[in-house]
């Protein structure tokens, strides 16, 4: 695919029409491997020898944060492209990511919590890791917000964008917190394309395929919520048209 | 059915409770506002036909 038959997606009725046919396939596909790798972990993987069942938290902590700050990575570009190409559907496609990834973070830090308590003795520490975290999370609700406040979709998409751009710096913070600053409670990363990096296999291959069915899963929901911002705007736009002409 | 999670019970399940009610909440909120977008303008562009 060259980038020219890319910008054709830019197109409001082009996009509609594509994600008409794909959608139905993305969500089975994200339902079913988001069952399979949760069953999996869930009744089919042992405890670990030093963290007992609480691994079985690992195939819900890892992928929503994972989701988390690639949810924002993901704003980022579509910010980028609304920024320079002007293309109302990339900056449609970051406002419909924004509750996708603020969920994610809100399961990362609460299953995070959840595991800290009986692994650390602790719910919550301000360790460089939860702090950049909580620090996204906060920004996914101000750029929710910010959306909301404005009226005239342009400008929203202008500030909106800006405000992607700087919360860009703690996406990238939560990620690497642990490697810039070697303090904190907070492991390194479970995911490595190192195998020795990696968590042992037998909950490798779970954990996997629980990453395609979330990555699937925030697929099909900002496809879906594109959609409907897509139509809500048009009708927006008509509603303005009506009273214009009234 | 259940695994054996031992002492641990409580924190493992509330994870996954918790987990998959926001995931439910979310796909449920989406559904929802699609569905109610959908039809606030097919009413707005029906209107347009009905006037032209």
């Amino acid at each position: 695919m060259n980038l020219n038959t890319l910008w054709a997606y830019a197109n409001p009725k082009k996009f509609i029409e594509t994600t008409d046919r794909v959608l139905p396939a993305v969500a089975w596909l994200a339902a079913l491997l988001l069952v399979a790798g949760l069953v999996w972990g869930f009744f089919f993987t042992p405890d670990d020898f030093r963290q007992g069942s609480t691994v079985k938290i690992i195939y819900l902590h890892v992928p929503s944060a994972l989701m988390a700050i690639n949810a924002w990575l993901m704003m980022l570009v579509t910010s980028l492209v609304w920024i320079v190409r002007r293309h109302h559907v990339s900056a449609l496609a970051a406002r419909a990511a924004a509750p996708v990834g603020m969920v994610m973070t809100l399961i990362a830090l609460a299953t995070g919590a959840l595991w800290g308590q009986p692994m650390w003795g602790t719910w919550w520490a301000w360790d460089p890791r939860l702090t950049s975290f909580l620090i996204l999370f906060l920004f996914y609700l101000g750029y929710i917000a910010l959306w909301e406040a404005i009226e005239n979709d342009d400008t929203a998409a202008d500030l909106t964008s800006i405000l992607c751009l700087v919360g860009s710096v703690f996406a990238l913070l939560s990620r690497y917190a642990v490697n810039f600053w070697n303090q904190g409670l907070h492991q390194g990363a479970s995911l490595s394309l190192d195998k020795k990096e990696n968590v042992a296999d037998v909950f490798w291959h779970p954990l996997l395929v629980s990453i395609a069915g979330f990555v699937l899963l925030f697929v099909a929901l900002v496809l879906m919520r594109t959609r409907t911002e897509i139509r809500a705007r048009r009708m927006r736009a008509l509603l303005a048209r009506e009273r214009m002409q009234a | 059915m259940i695994p054996d999670l031992g002492k641990y019970a409580v924190p493992v399940l509330a994870s996954y409770g918790v987990s998959l009610l926001l995931i439910a909440g979310l796909v449920w909120a989406s559904l929802r506002r699609s569905a109610r977008v959908r039809r606030a303008l097919d009413e707005v562009e029906g209107r347009r036909k009905t006037d032209v």
